[in-house]
C-alpha cells in the first residue's frame, strides 16, 4: 500500500485508510459530522471515528414510514437518508442574529461571534450536494448574502459517497441530482461492499481533497475495482422507489391554481411543517425578537420556519392563505414551478424525505402527478 | 394587543397577581420554578397577591393577573368577573384555564351521577355541569397552554408584558419543535401513535425526544386536522375508541379535540 497517490480519480481505500482519513481531517482542525444511528434512525451528528458510522444498518422506507433493519453485510454507507439534512449545520434551526446591550442613552449592537471550527461533512450524498448548490444560490447568490450561512460554507470540506443503495422514496435519477454527483464535493468514496468489511473507491474533487488524500494509505484501483464501484452506482440508478417529471410537473402546477386535488390531499394535510423541516433546500425562517427580564438586552434570533403555518403569510391584518389547501398548493408549486422563475433552478433534488417523515404519508411525486392529471404510477391513495 | 403595563408607571412597579380557580396548583408552581430568574421578577413586579406561594393578599386593581384552573362551581363564575374587573391584563394559564382542564371530563356525562357516587353528603356540594375555560366567562387578552405551562413560555410572557413587546408564542405543530430539535419521529421511525401534528407547541417536543408519543397537553394547534390523524393512528393499529380516549384528555373541552373524541365515540360505537 503506497501513501499519497494522487493518481487521478481512482484511488482505492480500506477501512484503515478511512480512518486515516477522518484522523488526518481531524488533524487539519475540522469538527467531524456525519451519519450515526440514533434512536432508531440514521442521524448526523458528530463524528469520532469509523465505529460511530452506521455499519451493517439499513432501512426500509415508505410513506410516511421508516424502519432501521440490518443489513447481511458490514457497509458503512448502505442506508438510505434519514430525516436530517445538512442544513442543520449550514442553516442550522436556530440563530442569533444579533445582541443588543442598552448604553447611555440608547443600545449597543453586539456582533455574533463567528461559527467556531469549520466542519468535514462525512457521508453527503448526491442529492443532498444539489442541495448544497441550491442553497447556495438561494443565501449567497443576489445582491444580499447571508454572512452566517456564507462563514459556514466557506469552511466546509465535503467527503461524498456516491450511492448504491437508493431508498423506496428516492427520486434523484429523474431529476437529475444522482446517484452520482458530478462535483461539488472535495473527496467522493463509492463503497465497494466486501464479505470482510467494505472498500472505497476513492475519487478527488478539489486541490484541498487532493492534498488530503495525499496523507492517507491507499493504493490505485485495479480496472475491476472500478468497474464493480460503476456499476454499483449504475444499478442504483434504476432502482428508485419514485419518478417525476420535472417538466412536466413545472409546467402543470404553474396553471394548476384551481385543480381539485388541492382540496383532496388538504383532507389529509396536518400542516405540521415536517415537510419542509427535513427539506434539505427548504430556506424559510422567521426572526424573533426577545429580551430579558431585566430589560438590559435584547436578541434577534432566526429560526426554521415553514409555510404550512398560518402566521407564515401574514401580513397587516390577516394571514393570506388560510387554507390549508393553499398551503400545499404553496409548498409544492415553489418547489417544483416558481423555484425555476425565482432562483433558476427547481426546489426539489428528489431525496425523498418529505415523502418518508410526512406524518400522513403525502407523497409529493403522486401529488405533481396527479395535478398534472395523468394517472398515479403507485401507490394511490 | 392590550396595552403593556410600563415597567413603573407613576413611579411605582406593575402589580401581579396570581389566581387559583379548579386546578391542581401545577401551573402556578412553575412560576416558583422560576428559581433563577425568581430574584429579577420581583425586582420588576410588586407581588400583590399570590395566596399559595406568599402572605401577598393585598387588593387590587393589578397591572397583570395570572389565573389558574377552570370555572366548575358557580362560586368561581363569580369570582372571575371580580379578578376581570381588578386586571389590567388577564392571562389564562394551562390546560384547565384554556380548555377546562381535566375535570372537563364531567361535560361528556352527567356530573349528578358523579357527585353521588363520590360524595357521602351530595346535598352539600354545590358544581356546575360543566367545566368551562376562563375565556367562556370573560375576555382573556393572553393563554399559556400547557399541563402545566412552560416556563420559558411564562418568562418569555412576563418578560414581553414588562418590555411593552409582543410575546414569542408559537401557535404551530409540536412537530415544528420536534424537528428544529433534531428528533427522530417516532410515529414514522417507530409507529408510535403521536398527537404532535395536531398539537400547540410550546412544550419543546419533550415528550417524542424521550421517544413517546405526544399526549396533547398543549391542546389544539392553530389549523388541527384531527381527523386525518385519527385515520393515521387507525393505520397503526390503534381502535377507535383509543383515539378518542387519546382526545380526551387534559384538552378534552378545547373544540377541535371535544369534535374528534365525540366523531370517534360515535364510529366505535358502530
Ligand atoms: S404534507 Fe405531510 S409533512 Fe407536510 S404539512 Fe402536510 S402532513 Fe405535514
Ligand atoms: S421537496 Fe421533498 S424530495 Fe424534494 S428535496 Fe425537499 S424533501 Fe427532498
Ligand atoms: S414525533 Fe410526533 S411531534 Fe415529532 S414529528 Fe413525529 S408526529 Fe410530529
Ligand atoms: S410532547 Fe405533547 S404530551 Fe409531551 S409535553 Fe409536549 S405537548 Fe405535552
Amino acid at each position: 500500500m503506497t501513501t499519497g497517490s494522487t493518481g487521478g480519480d481512482g484511488l482505492l481505500l480500506e477501512v484503515a485508510g478511512l480512518e486515516a482519513l477522518l484522523a488526518a481531517l481531524r488533524r487539519h482542525g475540522y469538527g467531524l459530522v456525519g451519519p450515526r444511528v440514533r434512536d432508531g434512525a440514521v442521524v448526523y451528528d458528530t463524528l469520532g471515528s469509523v465505529a460511530d458510522l452506521p455499519a451493517g444498518w439499513t432501512d426500509e422506507q415508505e410513506a410516511g414510514r421508516y424502519r432501521l433493519v440490518r443489513r447481511n453485510d458490514a457497509a458503512l454507507f448502505g442506508f438510505g437518508l434519514g430525516p436530517h439534512s445538512w442544513k442543520r449545520f449550514l442553516f442550522p434551526p436556530s440563530t442569533v442574529l444579533w445582541h443588543a446591550r442598552r448604553a447611555d442613552g440608547g443600545f449597543e449592537v453586539v456582533a455574533e461571534t463567528p461559527p467556531a471550527a469549520p466542519l468535514a461533512l462525512v457521508g453527503v450524498r448526491p442529492c443532498e450536494l444539489a442541495a448544497l448548490a441550491v442553497q447556495d444560490r438561494v443565501l449567497l447568490g443576489g445582491p444580499w448574502a447571508d454572512p452566517d450561512y456564507r462563514a459556514r460554507r466557506e469552511a466546509l470540506f465535503v467527503v461524498a459517497v456516491h450511492c448504491t443503495r437508493p431508498g423506496a422514496t428516492c427520486f434523484c435519477a429523474s431529476l437529475g441530482t444522482g446517484p452520482r454527483a458530478p462535483s461539488g464535493f472535495d473527496l467522493a468514496l463509492t463503497e465497494i461492499p466486501r464479505p470482510d468489511g467494505p472498500a472505497f473507491l476513492l475519487e478527488t474533487g478539489t486541490a484541498a481533497g487532493e492534498a488530503l488524500a495525499a496523507e492517507v494509505p491507499c493504493r490505485p484501483a485495479s480496472d475491476a475495482e472500478r468497474r464493480e464501484a460503476e456499476s454499483a452506482v449504475a444499478a442504483a440508478a434504476g432502482a428508485m422507489g419514485r419518478a417525476l417529471d420535472p417538466q412536466a410537473a413545472r409546467g402543470a402546477l404553474g396553471t394548476a391554481w384551481e385543480s381539485p386535488r388541492w382540496e383532496a390531499v388538504a383532507r389529509r394535510c396536518l400542516a405540521c411543517g415536517n415537510c419542509t423541516l427535513v427539506c434539505p433546500t427548504c430556506f424559510c425562517s422567521t426572526v424573533e425578537d426577545t429580551s430579558d427580564l431585566a430589560g438590559e438586552t435584547a436578541a434577534r434570533t432566526r429560526r426554521w420556519d415553514t409555510c404550512f403555518g398560518v402566521g407564515f403569510s401574514y401580513v397587516h391584518g390577516g394571514s393570506v392563505r388560510t387554507s390549508v389547501a393553499a398551503r400545499y398548493r404553496q409548498w409544492i408549486t415553489h418547489k417544483l414551478a416558481t423555484w425555476h422563475e425565482q432562483f433558476g433552478t427547481c426546489g426539489c433534488v428528489g431525496c425523498g424525505r418529505c415523502i418518508t417523515w410526512c406524518p400522513a404519508g403525502i407523497d409529493i411525486t403522486e401529488e405533481a402527478r396527479a395535478v398534472a392529471g395523468r394517472s398515479a404510477g403507485r401507490g394511490a391513495s | 394587543m392590550p396595552r403593556a403595563p410600563s415597567p413603573r408607571r407613576n413611579g411605582r412597579k406593575p402589580r401581579l397577581a396570581v389566581f387559583k380557580l379548579a386546578s391542581c396548583d401545577g401551573c402556578q408552581l412553575t412560576l416558583l420554578d422560576c428559581e433563577d430568574e425568581l430574584l429579577a421578577i420581583a425586582g420588576r413586579v410588586e407581588v400583590a397577591y399570590f395566596p399559595e406561594a406568599s402572605r401577598a393578599m393585598r387588593r387590587g386593581p393589578y397591572d397583570i393577573a395570572l389565573v389558574e384552573g377552570s370555572v366548575t362551581t358557580p362560586h368561581d363564575a363569580e369570582r372571575i368577573l371580580g379578578i376581570r374587573k381588578s386586571a389590567g391584563i388577564l392571562v389564562s394559564l394551562g390546560a384547565c384555564a384554556t380548555a377546562g382542564g381535566i375535570q372537563a371530563l364531567r361535560n361528556f356525562a352527567d356530573v349528578g351521577a358523579y357527585v353521588s357516587a363520590v360524595y357521602a353528603t351530595p346535598e352539600y356540594v354545590t358544581t356546575l355541569a360543566q367545566s368551562t375555560p376562563v375565556a367562556q366567562h370573560v375576555r382573556v387578552d393572553f393563554e399559556l397552554r400547557g399541563c402545566p405551562i412552560a416556563k420559558d413560555q411564562l418568562l418569555e410572557l412576563l418578560t414581553a408584558l414588562l418590555a411593552g413587546r409582543r410575546p414569542a408564542l408559537p401557535t404551530g405543530s409540536v412537530c415544528q419543535e420536534c424537528k428544529r430539535r433534531g428528533a427522530v419521529c417516532v410515529m414514522v421511525a417507530r409507529g408510535t401513535p403521536c398527537l404532535g401534528p395536531v398539537t400547540q407547541a410550546g412544550c419543546g417536543a419533550l415528550c417524542p425526544a424521550f421517544d413517546r408519543g405526544c399526549f396533547g397537553c398543549f391542546g389544539p394547534m392553530e389549523s388541527p386536522n384531527a381527523a386525518s390523524l385519527g385515520a393515521r393512528w387507525e393505520a397503526l393499529g390503534v381502535a377507535r375508541a383509543d383515539v378518542a380516549r387519546a382526545f380526551r384528555t387534559f384538552n378534552a373541552g378545547a373544540p377541535a379535540f371535544r369534535a374528534a373524541s365525540e366523531a370517534y365515540e360515535r364510529e366505535a360505537d358502530r
